[in-house]
């Protein structure tokens, strides 16, 4: 079941010929794409637009080759899976997260490649798909322009560095994890540029028990940043490992911090 | 207020026969005496817009006994024309020197309506506008579309080497500072004691980061207040009759930011929830505070985290 909707989205959206096999609700967004999309993510399960999920980001695209968005289904409980798509994006879905042992709350930066609909998307144990968003205005380029490090020629130099920090949330037993890999993140949509990306990162406690599994696609930004909240107390470790699209692994651990002393 | 029925006819004679005819993309130039033969024009405190042509610069006049001399020039072709068909209608004289304070596109795409002979910028600011001219050009026709027609890329020809220039007795004080961009020019007018600070003062408007180094910007704000002078006309906002409160406000908004935005990444906040952070109650008469807010996050955030978040990483085993 490894990354079905990254893959296999592509394909169907060339073909044209996609059949919608459930009566999705009418998009409020009235996107062109929204059926489509409807069909290869969703497929037969039920489908409904839902203001208990919120996809927060920013009111003007100051970057289109980086944007940043926050899924947060925090408010509704069972959440299975967290998608975040962009209907007129080359490559639309940018995250498929499954926060197996974390809160449902996922942040990124995403590339726009024009004027789209943003979403968020989260499953529930039950099936059903619960969805919102918004039309993103953007300039254009995010996804046909090269990344900063490509134009810069450094990229090599820094590849797969990671940084991060975790905290301890208000909530007990649950951390934020922040954290950056240093990634070109090439969409093979530019020049001779083949696609080189991030495409997993998995989150594990100590006891190797998997707290979160990620996958991404190339519509996430250069140097991809996440924000995940792994069920963890202070004094934990997370085992973080991405691995890229050339199937080397970046392994990197983070200690969730202990209660200050008195 | 000086809209003389002379610049209105000015402004007039300074479109194009067929653009006169279209009043969607005429510029409203209202230039207002701010000190003894210094207008300023200024701009709306708003986003570049197809409502405003990219009109959002403030833009100086000075007259001198040797000609006009416009600090800065506007976004576009049409507006650097009807500006100079203004300003020398206020004045009586050609226009002999037109000063660029940055790189930016709202202060400096309209110098295609000028001889680039007579067009001066700091060598930063001209090596700046040759590699990002292109870029800014695109993005400003993406976004005002007829407001720019004719607008082509042109550079300075005149690298300020100077620290001051005299115009037939008219001393104007050449200041090579940086911080609101690598290269950003600021100018005092001996006679009044007048200081135009380019795009390091905003006055009652949030600053913008695009190309900002916050702390060369700081030394450049100190190096403003310790320079004697009487108002200060800023890049965006109103005139500041003192002075000091915009070099103050400016200086308040970026210590604000920078420390800000350090807290939220030392607290673990991602852009978005940054870009949400409540905006202090002495901020709340500044034009554009969350918009320029949600833009500095975009363009310093990135830096600070690779600089403030550990490495985590570890060699596979
Ligand atoms: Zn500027």
């Amino acid at each position: 079941m490894k990354r079905r909707i990254l893959v296999a989205l592509l394909p169907l959206l060339a073909s044209g010929a996609v059949v919608a096999r459930a009566p999705y609700p009418q998009d409020p967004l009235h996107s062109p794409m929204w059926t489509a999309h409807a069909a290869a993510i969703f497929g037969d399960d039920p489908v409904r637009f839902d203001p208990r999920i919120t996809l927060k980001y920013p009111a003007i695209a100051e970057n289109q080759r980086s944007f940043p968005v926050v899924l947060d289904a925090r408010g509704v409980a069972g959440v299975r899976r967290m998608v975040i798509f962009a209907d007129l994006n080359p490559i639309p879905v940018a995250i498929d997260y499954r926060p197996s042992d974390s809160a449902a709350y996922i942040a990124t930066r995403i590339k726009l490649d024009q004027r789209t609909p943003v979403r968020g998307a989260v499953q529930l144990a039950d099936g059903q798909w619960l969805v919102s968003g918004g039309w993103i205005d953007a300039a254009g380029g995010g996804c046909s322009a090269p990344p900063l490090s490509r134009v810069r020629g450094d990229w090599a130099e820094h590849l797969g560095e990671l940084r991060g920090e975790a905290w301890a949330t208000g909530e007990a037993g649950t951390s934020r994890l922040r954290l950056m890999v240093r990634h070109p993140m090439d969409t093979g949509l530019v020049g001779n540029i083949p696609t080189y990306n991030i495409e997993t990162v998995t989150i594990t406690s100590a006891t190797g028990a998997v707290l979160g599994e990620l996958e991404m696609s190339a519509a996430n930004s250069e140097d991809p940043a996440l924000t995940v909240m792994p069920h963890a107390a202070p004094g934990e470790t997370l085992t973080i490992a991405a691995r890229d699209t050339n199937g080397r692994i970046y392994p990197a651990s983070v200690v969730v911090p202990g209660m200050r002393a008195p | 207020m000086i809209l003389s029925r002379r610049s209105m006819l000015g402004g007039m004679l300074a479109v194009g026969p067929a653009s006169a005819l279209d009043p969607r993309f005429t510029y409203h130039i209202a230039p207002v005496l701010v000190a003894d033969g210094i207008w300023m024009i200024a701009g709306a405190d708003e986003p570049i817009l197809p409502g405003n042509g990219g009109a959002i610069a403030n833009i100086a006049i000075v007259a001198t006994p040797a000609g006009t001399v416009l600090v800065d020039c506007g976004p576009s072709l049409r507006y650097a024309r009807a500006l100079k068909a203004v300003a020398e209608g206020l004045t009586g004289k050609p226009v002999v020197r037109v000063f660029i304070t940055h790189l930016h596109p709202d202060h400096g795409m309209g110098i295609t309506a000028f001889d680039p002979a007579i067009v001066a910028a700091l060598p930063g600011t001209i090596s700046e506008m040759a590699r990002d001219g292109r870029g800014f050009s695109d993005a400003m026709y993406r976004i005002l579309g007829d407001w720019m027609r004719g607008t082509d890329l042109a550079l300075p020809a005149i690298s300020i080497a100077s620290d001051h220039e005299a115009f037939g007795g008219r001393s104007l004080r050449l200041l090579a500072l940086s911080g609101h961009s690598a290269a950003d020019l600021a100018l005092l007018d001996e006679r009044t004691g007048l200081l135009i600070g380019g795009d390091l003062l905003f006055h009652h408007r949030a600053p913008s980061t695009p190309t900002a180094d916050l702390a060369q910007w700081r030394k450049s704000l100190t190096a403003l207040e310790s320079l004697p002078h009487k108002g200060a006309l800023p890049g965006h906002g109103p005139f500041d009759p003192s002075g000091t409160e915009a070099v103050a406000q400016t200086r308040d908004w970026i210590d604000w930011l920078e420390t800000t935005l350090i807290d939220a990444v030392r607290s673990g906040l991602d852009m978005v929830e940054a870009g949400e952070i409540a905006i202090p109650e002495r901020f709340s008469a500044m034009a554009a505070a969350r918009y320029e807010l949600q833009r500095s996050v975009s363009h310093l955030y990135p830096a600070l985290e690779n600089r403030l978040l550990p490495r985590v990483d570890k060699q596979a085993d």
